[in-house]
């Protein structure tokens, strides 16, 4: 993964406020190809608003976003996001409970299916092929993230762990170009934490997949990370390879704070 | 060519000419889907991998180590080393570093066949210590895109270079089997051993074969029946049925997708054919019991009421007496309103037959699944005997015993009261331990250890091993296996241990079943933090006291045993776990680790103290050791 490569994900002076309080002020960043990148930050510091704005579930102010070498809207819909290649999982579960592992997983492959309604309903021709195509796809997912003994576990009765892999495994699903992942690690324990760790390492140099995530276990995001964009009251302060962050003295007072204190 | 003069590679032959690609030989549950291989899949997977094995210097008489979960390609394995002269040694899957050293360096394997990154990690730590290990082979290729070692090598790139190989040396495979004789070693399977180090029982094609037909034909067996393939491949029972007579046989096994998925993979399965230890038993009777507590009450009603119908028509049926009429229309009521749907969901409802060995079972758990309708029979089987000494005949069940010497052995119990025995299955001797082997083979006899009698009917009836038998101050025989299995039929009691040896009285360890007390404390409201805090509560002693008192009971009405009922008991901290030495892989007591690590408790249940202070270490997967503090109520039994 060398710099030199067109970014896949490049934003520029993006600007978002929330009545008077700044969300992001002027925040630029790039995500490349084949790289795993955290943002990181102190709680409140715009991160996960930062996530929604590159899905669209926000409309920044200003700025620009460039994603596979196109300039795209500001103002556009989650799900044309999601189709044009960029998926996410929650801070705070999002899956259908009802549902088991199995049907949640197959809603990450939504985007991909275009048979028809009723060739779907007659199982035949490209509908058909299409079934396998995507049973095969969501088998492979079960198989990747070892979750085949609750394929058809409703997804509510799981326990918070096993919810939060099920989550990525609908992002997997669509085969994002782009991975995004808010928190993949909040609450778990440390047998928990090393399991997603490896899912996402794995993701990453086995499959291939681009990932920008948020977590806030620093020891997890110095150890799988290859690049981390640090954020403080909607300013990027840092940005750098683990070892310069852990060094920078703008990310230590950040998290340690001063006595000055206050935003900008 | 001869019958007799067959080995394995030449039944595979065989097979793959009969069956060609029309009967499956393997079922593997990969991506939610059963993916099938026929006999002829069969032989040209092991075709490839021998001929790969042999380009990488696979010599006759070399030793492949197989470790995983029961896959395919496992077998294969074994068959692929027996088709170039060498020899399979079976490891158990879960066992760690340390344990796996001794046998790897004992039986002096030259290749290692592993499943995953898991099994390649163990082998490659141990691959230093041990440098006649050559070469790792591994079949699953998830995480192991960093690993660069020269040595370590993909199942599939060893049957590429099979395949080329084969391309230039074209009549080595058949001249390779044709060499194999049937006295060469077939398998080393190393026994858990309850003391000292692992021994290497050597078994000879011509024995494991034989051992095979001698099963298959006593039951009938066809190449329709189907098995699961779930237990551990080190294990002779797995070995027996999932290779050996699967072989002979040409009956298709199934290899489950997880270890987690075996009840689920069961049922869409219905086999016909079911092997398993009487634990694996009690833990689908825990299930049962666990969800019919949680059933609605009208069925809890007509579980209990049906079960008591089961019970009396297997006792008459046992007794060979005639069943009346009317209990036999409630019967065939129940069948169709609970064993039928019951069965169903264990997926035990094709079984035909249905063995249990291993260890005793409780004769309460081996009744439930007869008067359910199983076929279910005891076998009495050792690694030394390719696990073939005495079968139940269909229609002579008693469960005491565990039935009539299989056909062509012979059962000799000496004046001390222990069982020896001769048979087709006999081992060749120990690998590299012939003081051992003198030992146990006296006059082609094998000394089995067991204690037991040879009944009026005719049965062998085993009461436990010969040295643990003993007796109790005031002369009662003392045979705390016995008494631990009676108490081991609760769903609430994994474990038990039994001491009392030249004691004045009978006292025990019990092991709660963390699952089966904890739903039941659950729907109690009885709050816990632990398996500690949960075994220590007061609810949870009155649940198993009131187990102990129906064991008690039991007793009392056995003339020799009357004396030897429980008076006290404590619950322990922890579960008795294999990774501690606590029991064996096969889930047997260590009798003398533990009264050497629990002393102190073992001395508090002859006092009249009222609670114990334990402290002791555990060992977790990886290795690494901690210790815990707890204290332990001691509480009294009454007897009968």
């Amino acid at each position: 993964m060398s710099q030199k490569t067109e970014p896949i994900l490049q934003m520029e002076a993006i600007e978002i406020s929330f009545g008077g309080l700044k969300a992001l002020d002027k925040v630029s960043l790039q995500v490349y190809p084949g790289e795993i990148m955290a943002i990181i930050g102190p709680n409140g510091a715009g991160k996960t608003t930062l996530l929604n704005v590159i899905n669209g579930v926000y409309t920044p102010d200003n700025g620009r976003i460039f994603f596979d070498g196109k300039e795209r809207p500001l103002k556009i819909k989650p799900h044309h996001v999601a189709a044009m290649g960029i998926s996410r999982t929650f801070q705070n579960l999002a899956l259908f409970k009802g549902m088991d592992t199995w049907s949640n997983i197959m809603v990450g492959r939504t985007k991909k299916m275009h048979a028809g309604f009723f060739s779907q309903g007659i199982y035949w021709g490209m509908s058909q092929k299409e079934e396998i195509e995507h049973r095969e796809a969501v088998e492979g997912i079960i198989d990747f993230l070892e979750i085949e003994n609750i394929r058809k576990q409703p997804a509510g009765m799981l326990p918070y762990g096993l919810q939060k892999r099920v989550e990525l495994g609908r992002a997997l699903a669509s085969e994002p170009k782009l991975l995004l992942l808010d928190e993949p690690m909040a609450g778990m324990n440390l047998e928990e934490k090393e399991d997603i760790a490896r899912f996402i390492l794995d993701a990453n140099e086995e499959i291939g997949y681009t990932i920008a995530l948020i977590e806030h276990d620093m020891g997890v995001v110095m150890d799988i990370c290859d690049r981390i964009v640090v954020l403080d009251f909607g300013n990027k302060i840092a940005e750098g390879t683990p070892d310069e962050i852990k060094s920078n003295p703008k990310v230590i007072k950040a998290y340690l704070g001063e006595a000055e204190g206050g935003g900008e | 060519m001869n019958e007799s003069d067959k080995t394995f590679p030449h039944i595979l032959l065989d097979n793959a000419q009969k069956y060609g690609d029309r009967r499956p030989a393997i079922r593997e549950k990969g991506y939610g889907i059963w993916q099938s291989f026929t006999w002829q899949d069969y032989l040209d997977q092991v075709k490839d991998l021998a001929l790969g094995l042999a380009s990488l210097g696979f010599q006759r008489g070399d030793k492949m180590a197989i470790i995983g979960d029961n896959r395919p390609h496992l077998y294969w394995g074994m068959a692929a080393s027996q088709c170039l002269g060498g020899v399979p040694v079976p490891l158990y899957q879960d066992a760690i570093e340390k344990e796996l050293y001794y046998i790897l360096d004992h039986s002096e394997a030259k290749f290692a066949l592993a499943e995953d990154q898991e099994q390649s990690d163990k082998l490659l730590a141990l691959k230093k210590e041990i440098p006649r290990l050559e070469y790792i082979i591994y079949n699953d290729p998830k995480g192991m895109r960093n690993y660069d070692e020269p040595f370590l090598l993909r199942y599939s790139h060893v049957q590429e270079l099979g395949r080329k190989f084969g391309k230039e040396n074209p009549d080595y495979f058949m001249n390779e089997i044709n060499k194999g004789r049937p006295d060469d070693v077939a398998i080393i399977c190393y026994t858990s051993g309850t003391t000292g180090n692992p021994k290497g029982v050597m078994l000879l094609q011509e024995a494991v074969i034989e051992a095979a037909k001698g099963f298959t034909g006593f039951d009938g067996l066809t190449e329709d029946e189907e098995i699961m393939a779930y237990l551990p491949m080190a294990w002779i029972g797995d070995h027996a049925f999932c290779y050996a007579q699967a072989l002979v046989t040409g009956y298709t096994i199934n290899c489950p997708e997880k270890t987690s998925t075996v009840v689920h993979d069961t049922r869409e399965i219905g086999p016909t054919y079911v092997f398993a230890p009487p634990r694996i038993w009690e833990n689908w009777l825990t299930q049962v019991m666990i969800k019919m507590e949680d059933a609605a009450w009208i069925k809890r009603k007509m579980f209990h009421f049906f079960m008591n119908v089961a019970g009396k028509v297997e006792k008459l049926r046992m007794g060979h007496a005639s069943v009346p009429v009317g209990l036999n229309v409630l019967y065939q009521l129940g069948r169709f309103l609970v064993y039928g749907p019951l069965l169903d969901n264990l997926g035990m409802r094709r079984v035909r037959v249905a063995y249990t060995a291993g260890e005793a079972i409780g004769p309460e758990l081996f009744e439930f699944f007869r008067s359910l309708g199983v076929n279910l029979k005891q076998l009495y089987g050792m690694t030394e005997s390719m696990a073939y000494i005495s079968l139940q005949k269909d229609g002579d069940i008693d469960p005491e015993t565990v039935g009539t010497p299989a056909p062509g052995v012979d059962i000799k119990i000496t004046d001390r009261g222990e069982v020896t025995y001769k048979g087709p299955g006999n081992f060749a001797g120990y690998y590299k331990n012939p003081e051992a082997t003198k030992e146990t083979l006296i006059d082609g006899y094998i000394q089995s250890g067991d204690a037991g009698y040879i009944t009026e009917r005719g049965h062998l009836k085993i009461i436990d091993r010969a040295k643990d038998v003993s007796k109790l101050t005031n002369g009662t025989l003392f045979a705390p296996k016995y008494i631990e299995n009676k108490l081991k039929f609760s769903p609430f009691i994994k474990e038990a241990v039994a001491h009392g040896m030249n004691m004045d009285y009978v006292a025990a360890f019990i092991d709660i079943d963390y699952g089966a007390v904890g739903n039941w404390a659950e729907r109690r409201h009885i709050a816990y933090t632990s398996y500690t805090d949960l075994a220590q509560k007061p609810e949870v002693y009155d649940l198993i006291n009131n187990e102990i008192l129906r064991v008690n009971k039991s007793l009392s009405q056995d003339n020799q045993l009357k004396e030897a009922q429980i008076k006290r008991f404590l619950l322990l901290h922890k579960e008795l776990d294999p990774d501690d030495g606590e029991i064996t892989r096969t889930r047997k007591v260590r009798r003398g680790f533990v009264a050497e690590k629990y002393g102190a408790l073992i001395d508090a249940l002859y006092t009249s103290q009222e609670s114990v202070e334990v402290d002791a270490t555990v060992t977790y997967e990886d290795g690494r050791t901690a210790t815990m503090k707890a204290n332990l109520k001691i509480e009294n039994a009454e007897n009968f």
